[in-house]
């Protein structure tokens, strides 16, 4: 199976540079999703894969085959498009044909693969039906099962989930996933949707204006964010990111934050290069790390702020506090374990040592 | 309670106030209806009088009461008109200008819309090196009025020897459309996903495969509005088959106009009449078979998702 390599990619439209330099590698049978806000520039690196767009400057490789100046069609890639793009006066048959027949296979073998992939997604009793008439999900499917059909190694998919409805987009999520573990295929996946980057992927690439901030895996990418733009695109919601000054004294690090004065004891933490006293980081607090109420773990922070308001969802509370600042500090608690407190109220908030990121205020980089 | 009855009676007082003001016609639209019947009139009088013209006697259109119905029906005048009457010296009716009507029509929208809509499709869905310009000197070349490029191109045609020949008018017609038709069709194209062509680009690199197999099966609505417009322009027209056709390769048009200008004695109202009814009636045809898709194909491009 092949490995797919981006090296030194430049894609300008006109005087707009959308990447700059952008090297990527995505590993035989691996699915790799490409996550990032709108116009990121991660659509554009899959069109250029798939030789939809030009390349500006900088080459392709699929399986050490230079593919930069292939034509779409010679290039061994199969795409599903995020509005299915079925054609419409075709028969769900005629649509899985069409790519097969255009390869001048023979007969029996088009039939073999096209019952194959019809099994395989469960749309056997659609074949004769026109997209007109089926279901989001089972235009999906049929998208997916045209991409199938050509048996090619490496798929390409352009937000195939983000036109379903909440119900199926989970269910697709997991079908999509079931058949690259049946068929272990290479897998690109581009989505804006964090949690099918987090479900899905074996490494995420987190893109934002032409650039990869961080490839990594799902954990990896949630516990440790290479920067500020990947701490905050990550996690819903949103990490708190606080402005603090760093205080050192003999062996004890800590970092204090200006407006409501909380000290941060970050000693626990593995800083890559220790920052000096005086320093200006900034702290990231997950909202689902902290611990509401009493508790035994070794606490490095303590708030003790007003609570502004509280969002019930089903098992969770979300409960935003004023620390003085425009942005609220966003907590997340199971309500089973605390009771939800009113506005106003100012209950004792702490977090655990171990689970602050810290960056530099700077570079916006990890420390 | 007294609140909900109080809404339910402004309610019912709202509803009758709105069937009152219905019932009533006021001065604006009885000025519209006026207008209406009047156009309607304009159109319909002469029609009813051509058609009952056509199926008096002569004896009868002599006493001069054209709004009169036939005291006696006849068919004769339009027999007469079909297969016998003169147009200048041949005494064939206008059977014989019907057909080469046919004969021209065909050609032209064969040549028409097939060169069209290749380049329309072209234009629209791939990249093609100054397409933009290309569609501007389209644009430019739609409005150019007939008459003035006429005799130049009475000049190509002879020189190329096609002058006075049926092909002559249907290339002549052809080419005039083109510009047209390239813009309409272009526009009609350009509305296709653009998500359906890369999936075709990505299955199959054929540019005739995909017009043919995906693109042209989708064309349905906006190949019936050009086949009326066509089809009604190239029947219709007068001043192309009189200038490019030559004897015996004249359209029907031309051979009503011969027809109704050349008289032996009294002049034959009823048999002009037939001759000019049975000229217009393919045009009907058409719209009567193809209206109701007509109105569909235009309304479609401005709501298709």
């Amino acid at each position: 199976m092949p490995q797919v390599e981006f090296s030194n990619i430049v894609k300008r439209f006109g005087r707009v540079t959308v990447l700059e330099d952008l090297s990527l590698t995505v590993q035989d049978g691996e699915f790799l999703v490409l996550l990032g806000p709108s116009g990121c520039g991660k659509t554009t690196l899959l069109n250029m894969l798939a030789g939809l767009q030009d390349v500006t400057e900088g080459t392709i490789t699929i399986g050490g085959r230079d593919v930069t100046d292939l034509d779409p069609k010679d290039r061994g890639l199969a795409m599903v498009f995020q509005s299915y793009a079925l054609y419409p006066t075709k028969t769900v048959r005629g649509n899985l044909k069409f790519g097969l027949s255009a390869q001048k296979l023979d007969r029996a073998e088009i039939e073999r693969r096209v019952t194959w992939a019809a099994g395989l997604l469960q749309i056997d009793q659609l074949l004769d039906r026109k997209p007109a008439q089926l279901s989001g999900g089972q235009r999906q499917r049929v998208a997916i099962g045209r991409a199938l059909v050509k048996n090619v190694d490496v798929f390409l998919f352009d937000e195939p989930l983000s036109n379903l409805d909440a119900k199926l987009r989970t269910e697709m999520r997991l079908e999509i996933k079931r058949l690259h573990q049946e068929l272990e295929k290479t897998i690109v996946f581009v989505t804006h949707d964090q949690v099918e980057a987090m479900t899905m992927a074996h490494r995420i690439a987190v893109m934002n204006g032409g650039v990869i901030q961080q490839i990594d895996t799902p954990d990896e990418i949630y516990e440790r964010p290479a920067n500020l733009f990947v701490a905050r695109f990550i996690g819903s919601p949103a990490m708190n990111t606080l402005a603090a000054r760093i205080e050192t004294s003999g062996q004890a690090i800590a970092a204090i934050h200006g407006p409501s004065g909380v000290r941060m004891d970050l000693s626990d933490y593995a800083f890559r290069t220790p920052p000096k006293h005086g320093d200006t980081v900034v702290v990231g607090l997950r909202p689902e790390h902290f611990i509401v109420g009493e508790t035994a773990e070794p606490t490095g922070a303590v708030f003790t702020l007003p609570v502004r308001y509280t969002e019930k969802t089903g098992s969770d509370v979300t409960m935003f506090l004023d620390n003085g600042e425009k942005d609220l500090i966003s907590v997340r608690f199971d309500h089973k374990h605390h009771h939800v407190p009113i506005t106003g109220e100012a209950p004792p908030v702490w977090f655990p040592k171990d689970r602050f990121d810290v960056f530099d205020a700077a570079s916006e980089r990890r420390i | 309670m007294s609140t909900q009855a109080t809404t339910a009676a402004t309610a019912a007082a709202g509803v009758r106030s709105k069937a009152r003001k219905k019932k009533r016609i006021s001065g604006s639209s009885i000025t519209i209806m006026v207008f209406l019947t009047m156009c309607a009139a304009f159109v319909s009088v002469p029609l009813y009088v051509v058609i009952v013209t056509s199926f008096k006697t002569m004896d009868q259109i002599a006493l001069g009461d054209v709004f009169a119905l036939p005291t006696t029906w006849t068919i004769e005048p339009w027999i007469t008109a079909w297969s016998e009457v003169c147009a200048g010296m041949t005494c064939e009716g206008v059977s014989h200008g019907f057909w080469t009507s046919m004969k021209i029509l065909f050609p032209s929208l064969i040549l028409s819309i097939g060169v069209s809509s290749v380049t329309g499709y072209a234009l629209a869905l791939w990249k093609i090196r100054w397409a933009g310009t290309f569609l501007f000197v389209l644009f430019l070349c739609a409005f150019v009025p007939f008459q003035i490029i006429m005799i130049p191109l009475v000049v190509l045609n002879s020189s190329i020897g096609l002058f006075g020949s049926i092909w002559a008018v249907a290339i002549v017609h052809s080419i005039l459309a083109m510009p047209l038709l390239t813009l309409i069709f272009r526009n009609f194209y350009k509305d296709v996903p653009e998500e359906i062509v890369n999936a075709a680009i990505m299955d199959c690199g054929s540019f005739w495969r995909i017009f043919i197999e995906i693109i042209l099966p989708m064309s349905a609505n906006i190949m019936i509005v050009v086949l009326i417009l066509m089809i009604t322009t190239v029947w219709n027209d007068y001043l192309i088959g009189l200038t490019f056709g030559g004897v015996g390769t004249q359209p029907m048009t031309v051979i009503l106009a011969n027809t109704v200008i050349t008289s032996f004695g009294a002049v034959k109202y009823n048999v002009d009449m037939a001759a000019a009814l049975l000229t217009a009636i393919p045009p009907l045809v058409v719209y009567f078979a193809l209206g109701k898709f007509f109105v569909q194909g235009i309304t479609a491009g401005a709501i298709k998702g």
